[in-house]
């Protein structure tokens, strides 16, 4: 009968229009109060509106969502090299950066002019960035990292479009609080929160690391701390998550972590160590004879 | 467009190709000689036998199918230009490439459009980018570019405004990057280049009324009367190109004479932005997340089909390793869901077209961003995925699909991957396809709308190179999965869907069928994704920032949701330097798939205009590049 393809496909359309009240009721009233409401509405199971009330309420981004890049400092509380760079203006990211959005100036030492490893000056003009996030995936200190902060509208493109290194840099802490399964990760694969060739750097600088900073460094990768922040982590998102049964699991990476720093070929503190002295006596005897 | 279209006979020819090329020689000894530099393949034709070979190849071997017809600059390498074409058979297997050479000079190669229509727009891109001639092409004018443009700028010597250097990286960028903005640069100065007989005073553009000319206007229509006596005027109409129904900025140029289209002439390049020279520019990786922008709604087929091709390329290298397993299974698990993303914005929006205003589309993008809230959290980002490297993909899948709180306001979703991609796969995605399938198919008014309006024939979407389910839908089964298979394909059951009647509906239907059919792939993507759990995703020494690519030539095509798109690259790089490609070439299934247009909107009526361009499914991002 003609019609009877239009009525089917009206009532598709009504059991959607009465899903979402349906959805509304199922909340009573508080649907967009809580936090596992949100998370059901966002999720597979979700029924009705799936509209999210920007910006009374806003989509978290995941962990590996890129945006605008920033450069990682020390925190400010490190013993000896708060607030310095991770950066030692290699030119990496700039080279691998697609649309050639990022100016470094080397560092330069004022009286030998050689390279020091600090960046003078870092531009990167951020309507030209594509946000393809190479220049975090191939940067070999990690030193600069994709941010989560979208939210960059500004009156005057001019004035405020070229980030120079001072709106650039952010403690190594936000980078660990936006993606602390990343953060683990890289560490992990560098064999400490610290990159050794930032250490070996600070000391030919002439400074020398207190022993606090490097040992720490390696051993907060084992030690109890960081598993008890990773646990305090996924406590934290245990309670948002809707379903009980995620309070027990904690974050994957934690369980895989501890005995993965050593089964992933990596050098033990010890054997880094001893490898270096020798390299020094090595470097002693060349510079006597 | 040509209004006669010669076609090529039915029988099918299953020589195998060294034979072909053979068979080729023998024919005619004179004009063929094997391609025998480092790294190429494929025979070059003397230009002057060129349409007598392609005739031979389309007519006795049976390479009835050009997919891709494309111009290279060998500036400096030997001075001279080349179109290079390749020609598949329908059935299936791998191409049959013969190129043709000309001087740089005058370039000149005669045009193939009388056997294969397909090339009308290729061939009139290459002498856009390149200034190369092609006698016999009907219509031969500028297609991105409008008319006043200065030079060729593809050709290997004509810079850009605001050129800076012939290659990335910059050296204005390290070790003494002082920044600057382009357009800080006097845009009057050295970077811009004018005809030397330019007279700003004297200067009109004339591109409008050589378009209308061509359109039929002019003619006496005083004397023609139809059989009822009425007089009808031709008009001219413009269909875009800010209008909402052409998907983004494209025009259509419609000569009408009542609601009926006499003839439609589709001008675009509104969104050019000479892709494939910024591509050239770039090293090999720095072009990966600019074909996210192409066809911006599937990003991950088309990294996999760049890495593809320049996985081709680098196979010839010794460092090369091919892509590990879980690689492929997650590109396959990628391109699939990529294909379900396109295909319910296409059926979206073609139902916007016929005035659904905005219900289906709706309920289709909110099955969307299911699968976009799993791209964001793998990949990094909704829609410009920049996922796939060569020899593997970026990054493993995440464990867990957590969002991190850093704005004020933000709230939180924390999923299992695995559990949320096998609930989306098996229940989500087919109860959505479902779903639109009882809204949509039976309706009367789409019916009414869809059944019989244009038209496609099977042999007529094989002669003017049409891809995808554009092809599929006019009866022809040929899908790159199966014709040339790329990837794990081969160990994947799956069906190449394909519809008969080649109408919009019938188009329409065909996504609805390969939508399920993805949905069968990724059910057996799904327990090879937990076999390989923790295997590496990545071959090689993924630090390497600058690889390396052989000198040499290669053509990578994977099937995008939209038709076949088509890489082909080539590398003339010094092997130890920093390299770029020398020639990067995409063979966009938007572009090629609107040559027939024309010939499909002829006798309809003008409201199914926009309804023919919404079942064609185009993107303009990759129709214009």
């Amino acid at each position: 009968m003609y019609g009877m393809g239009i009525l089917k496909g009206l009532s598709v359309t009504l059991k959607h229009l009465v899903r979402t009240y349906v959805d509304d009721i199922k909340y009573a009233g508080r649907k967009y109060l809580r936090q596992e409401n949100f998370e059901e509405r966002q999720g597979l199971k979700a029924d009705g509106a799936f509209t999210v009330m920007y910006p009374e309420e806003k989509l978290a981004v995941p962990e590996r969502f890129r945006f605008v890049p920033f450069l990682v400092v020390e925190d400010a509380d490190h013993p000896e090299r708060a607030g310095e760079d991770w950066c030692t203006s290699c030119g990496i990211c700039a080279k691998v950066c697609p649309p050639q959005c990022i100016w470094i100036v080397r560092g330069e030492d004022p009286v030998t002019k050689r390279p020091v490893p600090q960046p003078e000056a870092f531009f990167i003009d951020i309507d030209i960035c594509m946000n393809c996030g190479y220049c975090a995936e191939f940067c070999p200190f990690d030193a600069i990292k994709m941010d989560h902060d979208y939210e960059m509208a500004s009156y005057d493109r001019t004035k405020h479009h070229i980030h120079d290194k001072a709106k650039l840099s952010k403690p190594f802490s936000y980078w660990t609080s936006i993606a602390p399964t990343t953060a683990f990760e890289e560490a992990r694969d560098r064999g400490g929160w610290e990159h050794p060739d930032i250490i070996k750097e600070f000391k030919k600088s002439g400074r020398t690391p207190t022993p606090v900073s490097e040992a720490s460094s390696q051993a907060n990768l084992n030690s109890a701390a960081f598993v008890a922040k990773q646990k305090a982590d996924a406590e934290a998102a245990a309670v948002v998550a809707a379903a009980p049964k995620d309070a027990s699991a904690p974050p994957a990476p934690v369980a895989e972590a501890t005995p993965a720093v050593s089964a992933s070929g990596e050098v033990s503190p010890e054997e880094r160590k001893r490898r270096r002295d020798e390299a020094l006596a090595r470097k002693k005897a060349k510079a006597d004879s | 467009m040509t209004d006669q279209v010669t076609l090529a006979p039915e029988r099918a020819n299953t020589m195998p190709l060294e034979n072909a090329v053979d068979y080729l020689k023998r024919k005619y000894p004179d004009a063929i000689k094997d391609d025998t530099r480092q790294g190429y393949s494929g025979v070059i034709v003397d230009r002057a036998h060129l349409v007598d070979v392609a005739r031979t190849i389309r007519d006795e071997l049976g390479f009835n199918y050009l997919s891709s017809a494309t111009a290279v600059d060998y500036l400096g390498v030997e001075d001279s230009m080349e179109m290079v074409y390749h020609a598949y058979r329908i059935a299936g297997g791998s191409a049959l490439v013969f190129k043709a050479q000309t001087a740089r000079e005058n370039a000149e190669v005669p045009s193939l459009i009388e056997i294969y229509p397909g090339a009308d727009f290729q061939e009139r891109e290459a002498y856009d980018l390149y200034g190369i001639q092609f006698p016999g092409h009907p219509n031969l004018k500028r297609i991105l570019l409008w008319d006043g443009f200065d030079g060729h700028p593809m050709r290997k010597d004509w810079k850009e405004a605001y050129y800076e250097e012939e290659t990335k990286p910059f050296d204005s960028r390290w070790p003494k990057g002082y920044v600057r903005r382009a357009e800080e640069l006097n845009v009057f100065g050295k970077n811009v280049r004018y005809p030397a007989d330019l007279d700003l005073s004297k200067l009109s553009d004339t591109s409008e009324q050589s378009l209308y000319s061509g359109m039929g206007l002019g003619v006496d229509v005083e004397g023609i009367e139809d059989e009822e006596g009425i007089h009808t005027d031709k008009l001219i109409v413009n269909l875009g190109p800010h209008h909402p129904s052409t998907h983004g900025v494209f025009r259509m140029v419609v000569t009408l004479e009542g609601e009926t289209i006499v003839q439609l002439e589709p001008v675009m390049g509104y969104l050019h932005r000479n892709h494939e020279k910024i591509g050239e520019r770039n090293a090999w990786n720095h072009n990966m997340p600019f074909t996210d922008r192409l066809d911006y709604i599937s990003s991950m087929s088309n990294n996999l089909g760049y890495a593809l091709a320049v996985e081709k390329l680098m196979a010839a290298g010794a460092r090369y390793q091919p892509p590990t397993y879980r690689a492929e299974v997650i590109r396959v698990l990628m391109v699939e869901l990529t294909r379900i993303v396109n295909h319910y914005w296409a059926i979206g929006f073609l139902l916007n077209d016929l005035g659904a205003f905005f219900t289906p589309a709706l309920y289709a993008i909110a099955e969307r961003e299911k699968i976009l809230d799993f791209f964001e959290a793998t990949a990094g980002s909704r829609m410009m995925c920049n996922y796939m490297r060569f020899q593997g993909i970026a990054k493993d899948l995440p464990e867990r699909i957590r969002s991190v709180s850093n704005l004020v306001n933000d709230k939180l979703r924390d999923f299992n991957t695995l559990d949320y991609l096998t609930e989306l796969i098996n229940e989500r995605i087919p109860r959505s396809i479902d779903e639109l399938d009882r809204y949509l198919t039976d309706s009367e008014i789409i019916k009414e709308r869809t059944i019989g309006v244009g038209y496609l024939p099977p042999e007529m979407a094989i002669a003017y190179s049409a891809a995808g389910p554009l092809l599929r839908a006019s009866g022809v089964p040929y899908d790159v999965r199966r014709a040339e298979p790329y990837s794990i394909y081969p160990e994947l059951d799956f069906d190449v869907s394909v519809r008969y009647n080649g109408d919009i509906y019938d188009r329409y239907l065909i996504r609805l069928d390969e939508m399920r059919e993805s949905v069968r792939i990724l059910k057996q993507i799904l327990p090879r994704l937990e076999r390989t759990k923790g295997e590496s995703t990545y071959a090689g020494n993924k630090a390497i920032y600058m690889p390396r690519v052989p000198i040499g030539e290669a053509y990578g095509r994977v099937e995008n949701p939209k038709g076949e798109l088509g890489y082909y690259v080539v590398s003339q790089g010094d092997p130890k330097g920093p390299q770029n490609p020398w020639r990067y070439h995409v063979r966009a299934p938007s572009f090629i798939n609107l040559t027939p247009l024309g010939a499909m909107c002829r006798g309809q009526k003008v409201a199914d205009v926009v309804a023919i361009l919404g079942s064609i499914d185009i993107v303009l991002g990759e129709t214009d590049r």
